[in-house]
């Protein structure tokens, strides 16, 4: 049986003395896709930060994609509003080490190309999402974690975000998304983690959940 | 790396070039303050040679506390911080992209600046020309290399405006100094002090393999 692309084995992640993760183990194999789920305060973040390299764990291991194979989408953006759309997303294809050519295909995709060279900042919120979900898939990574995806998304939006991601599970990616938004990310889930005060509840796959 | 630490300052540089934030602050600043000093100095005083190098570099430093505040700064809105790091772009090409703009920024307010020193308190800096231009850049890039690490440091902090300057001045003075001596022998028509050129290229050696090799411990959480 193949490695599963992401594994954490008794990952604790401390803030000051508070246990933010206390023991996680779990793992995700190529083509999955992760509901995280659990309250807020759960330690949902901090996880998804470890998995996005942004932490590390304090006790504990954790065995992730290089950098360039993985695409994160947090709770802001990643994007210089003084930039235009293409500026930006010419910029994160070249630190991801993509062809400038998917700077374009996905101005096209998230439907911008029409104001590609228009700072972000003169964009709508929902405007800048779909910028900011361009950025994260620009690369075509192997694994993607996604904080809070479809918060604050249109429902053209949201479509639009659930099309990508079938699109990623279709060239088996990882996808590890948390969302209080349960249908539309159960939707897509093949398992589900819940997190509770930092610890994770046995992991439910989501039998009869297809893509 | 430098081609990861390239592509970061080129992002800085026409995010600045965009906004000129620091860039109008920093200049404005100069130039008022050397302004000012003409006023409060005789800078027809034949002791102006003496002191009129001390002045224009301590002028510098406050433009460079200006711009060195930003680097970083910059990255606060919408998280970008956060997607840098998580990107394949080393900690140590991200510092030094960084300190690659604030160089390019800085140099620009201290040429931009110059002939107002030069005018203001009628020195000459043509002496040795080739060893102020060495020194110049030399303890442009100490400070900003300096400023920048201090920069990640203080980020997060929500007094960064006013810890940043209180952490880098007292560890710029050797940089400083030696680009006041220089500064100083070349109005004065004196020999550019050698030591004072070695001291400038031996402090950007120590502080910028400091920070490249620091940068991951500063910038990963």
């Amino acid at each position: 049986m193949a490695e599963p692309l992401v594994a954490a084995n008794g990952v604790w992640r401390f803030f000051g003395d508070f246990a933010a993760l206390r023991e996680v183990t779990c793992s995700a194999s190529d083509g999955e896709c992760i509901a995280l789920l659990g309250p807020n305060g759960a330690g949902k973040t901090t996880l998804l930060k470890l998995l996005a390299r942004l932490a590390k764990p304090q006790k504990g291991s954790l065995r992730l994609p290089a950098p360039e194979c993985v695409g994160y989408l947090g709770h802001g953006l990643g994007l210089w509003d003084e930039l235009s759309a293409r500026e930006n997303l010419r910029f994160w294809a070249n630190a991801y080490r993509a062809p400038a050519s998917a700077a374009e295909t996905w101005l096209a995709r998230v439907e911008l190309d029409h104001v590609a060279d228009a700072p972000v900042r003169q964009f709508s919120r929902g405007m800048r999402q779909r910028v900011a979900l361009g950025r994260a898939f620009l690369h075509a990574p192997d694994l993607l974690v996604l904080d809070e995806p479809f918060t604050g998304l249109d429902a053209r939006s949201v479509t639009l975000l659930q099309a990508v991601l079938r699109e990623a599970l279709a060239r088996r990616a990882t996808v590890v998304v948390s969302s209080h938004q349960i249908p539309e990310v159960m939707e897509l889930a093949t398992q589900s983690w819940k997190l509770e005060r930092g610890r994770l509840q046995s992991g439910v796959t989501q039998s009869g959940v297809t893509q | 790396m430098i081609a990861d630490a390239w592509k970061v300052a080129a992002k800085d540089l026409r995010s600045e070039w965009r906004t000129k934030e620091s860039l109008n602050a920093a200049l404005a600043v100069t130039v008022v303050l050397l302004l000012l000093f003409s006023f409060a100095f005789d800078p027809g005083a034949e002791d102006a040679k003496l002191w009129s190098g001390g002045l224009l570099w301590l002028v510098y430093s406050f433009a460079a506390a200006l711009i060195v505040n930003r680097g970083f700064a910059r990255e606060l809105p919408n998280d970008c911080l956060e997607a840098l790091r998580a990107s394949p772009i080393p900690p140590g090409a991200l510092f030094l992209g960084k300190a690659f703009a604030g160089f390019v920024l800085l140099l620009a307010v201290e040429l931009a600046a110059l002939p107002a020193f030069l005018v203001f308190y009628n020195v000459s800096l043509a002496w040795q020309a080739h060893w102020i231009a060495a020194a110049f850049a030399l303890a442009t890039w100490g400070i900003v290399v300096l400023g920048t690490m201090f920069g990640a440091l203080t980020v997060n902090l929500q007094m960064r405006e006013l810890m940043l300057p209180v952490l880098i001045y007292p560890m710029m003075m050797p940089a400083l100094v030696a680009a006041i001596e220089i500064t100083g022998a070349s109005i004065q028509r004196q020999a550019i002090p050698e030591i004072w050129l070695r001291l400038l290229t031996g402090f950007d050696i120590i502080f910028t393999a400091l920070a490249v090799l620091l940068a991951d411990v500063v910038l990963v959480d």
